[in-house]
């Protein structure tokens, strides 16, 4: 490795061309760092975006008006705002509405950090998206299907979590993809609040060494990489969940 | 309320449905006894498949009494489970999981909805397997088999629910000629082994040959009804003569 390292380090001091988070540890430490949150942010969000569009797809088939208008309501409030006022609205507004606890040394804290925030309003913003894939998903299900498991005596919460949701899930996969595609690509937003991520660190570091034009070029390389990689799981998985014969 | 078996097990009295403004069924009587076959025959629309589907409540009613083992299924405390229990279904596009292999249909609602052992449920779910002759076929899935193949998943996955009575709707309609004997020759051995079957149907050899009772239907009535020879010799009513001289 230190091989490599030193490279780096003579090719910077013949061509010009500063790569310092590959030959010095500390921003090495700190692109690493970045490159974790950003992967774990995504995870997270990944998650909890998915969760949200289940959920929500199964409220929006309730029969109570109340709810379904709920759901609706929240589908509309994120899909038409942008996510970038999405997030200042919840680290800003209703982060500083929040109390305050004690921390480490005697000050105080937000009880949420930037990077909660950040994970909780991606999750709402990529949540609404899902929402509407997913019942687009559970309409795409004949209804004769669902018939027939209540005819063998299935409840509403089996038929969903054993018939409709697995059948949707495939119709849904390509569009859930792109959806879940996008949010990677969405979470360098949380620079704005600070969230220690790929974008914040390679600003971090390029402020240090003015190598403004050599960490642009890395970041659109890692993001490439990165979303690629993704999309090739993506990819594999809708191949792995297709149905002999169906679809 | 306590039934027994002497008393019909599923019994329809003066029932009416409509969906909106259309009258679907006007008051139909019939009382189907423990054992018994019937088929229920009539021209396109004039409300068969409706009428079976409120013997399992799939469909509700909106006037009149229908007991399944003395239970009333009109009744808005009506537990619908407990119902399904004992009333299968079968229909004429198969409907069945296409997510899950010929074995899982069969297990499925054994496991979920009855609480089975899931070994014991595999164990019978193979047997039934291979009552309905599709021995080899546990591991295809619903969109690798033949529809002849699929209906007979269809019929064991129904059977596997241990029901009292099984409902058939058409299940032969959706067919190639050719597989609608292995489907129907089913169905025989069932009502060999003492089902109670409730089917309807447009096959009119197979009706002869099986059932106990034939009825006709028309516009939401029954018109006519009789044990088959009966029926397809000395149809009285004009309806059903017209009916049989198309059919037939
Ligand atoms: N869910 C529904 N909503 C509205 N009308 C319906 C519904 N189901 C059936 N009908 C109508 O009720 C009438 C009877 O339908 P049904 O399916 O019971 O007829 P059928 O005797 O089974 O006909 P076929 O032999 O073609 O299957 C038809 O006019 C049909 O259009
Ligand atoms: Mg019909």
């Amino acid at each position: 490795m230190d091989v490599i390292y030193e490279w780096f380090r003579l090719l910077y001091q013949e061509t010009g061309i500063n790569l310092p988070f590959l030959y010095d540890e500390y921003d090495r430490n700190r692109m690493v760092d970045g490159f974790l949150t950003t992967v774990w942010l995504s995870l997270v969000c990944l998650f909890f975006s998915v969760i949200i569009g289940v959920i929500g797809a199964w409220l929006q088939g309730s029969s109570f008006k109340w709810t379904r208008r709920f759901v609706n309501g929240y589908i509309q409030l994120f899909r038409n705002t942008p996510p970038l006022v999405q997030l200042y609205f919840f680290y800003f507004a209703i982060g500083t509405l929040l109390p305050r606890v004690e921390n480490d040394w005697g000050g105080q804290s937000p009880i949420l950090g930037s990077f909660a925030w950040a994970a909780i309003s991606l999750s709402f913003f990529a949540g609404a998206f899902n929402v509407e894939i997913f019942r687009s998903g559970i309409e795409a299900v004949p209804k004769s299907t669902v018939e027939a498991a209540e005819a063998l005596g299935f409840s509403k919460l089996q038929i969903y979590r054993d018939i409709t949701l697995p059948l949707a899930f495939r119709v849904v996969l390509p569009a859930l993809n792109n959806n879940l595609v996008n949010l990677v690509k969405t979470t360098t937003l949380a620079y704005a609040i600070a969230v220690p991520e790929m974008l914040y660190e390679a600003n971090q570091i390029w402020s240090d060494n003015v190598n403004v034009t050599e960490m642009m070029i890395f970041l659109l390389l890692a993001y490439f990489v990165l979303v690629g990689v993704l999309v090739g799981a993506m990819n594999r998985w809708e191949r792995a969940m297709k149905i002999p014969g169906y679809g | 309320m306590s039934w027994n078996t002497s008393d019909p097990m599923v019994s329809l009295k003066d029932v009416h449905k409509s969906f909106g403004d259309l009258k679907v069924l006007n008051g139909v009587s019939l009382d189907v006894m423990k054992g018994d076959v019937i088929c229920i025959i009539g021209p396109s629309g004039s409300g068969k498949s409706t009428l079976i589907r409120c013997i399992n409540a799939l469909n509700d009613i909106q006037q009149g009494s229908i007991l399944v083992e003395g239970q009333e299924v009109n009744d808005p405390k009506l537990n619908k489970l407990e119902l399904r229990k004992k009333v299968g279904m079968v229909f004429q596009q198969y409907n069945l999981f296409p997510h899950k292999t010929a074995l899982q249909n069969v297990m499925m609602a054994p496991v979920r909805v009855l609480k089975q052992d899931k070994d014991a449920a595999e164990k019978s779910a193979r047997a039934l397997i291979k009552k309905v002759r599709l021995e080899g076929k546990e591991d295809a899935y619903p969109g690798e088999l033949s529809g002849g193949q699929q209906q007979r998943v269809a019929i064991a996955r129904s059977l596997a629910m241990q029901p009292d009575v099984i409902l058939f709707d058409e299940v032969t309609a959706a067919l190639d000629p050719e597989t609608v004997g292995e489907v129907l020759q089913t169905i025989k051995d069932l009502a060999e082994d003492g089902m109670t079957c409730i089917l309807v149907t447009h096959e009119m050899a197979f009706a002869r040959e099986v059932a106990d009772h034939i009825y006709f239907t028309d516009r939401g009535v029954i018109v006519e009804h009789g044990p088959p020879d009966t029926f397809f010799k000395n149809a009285q009513d004009p309806r059903t003569k017209e009916f049989l001289s198309q059919i037939l």
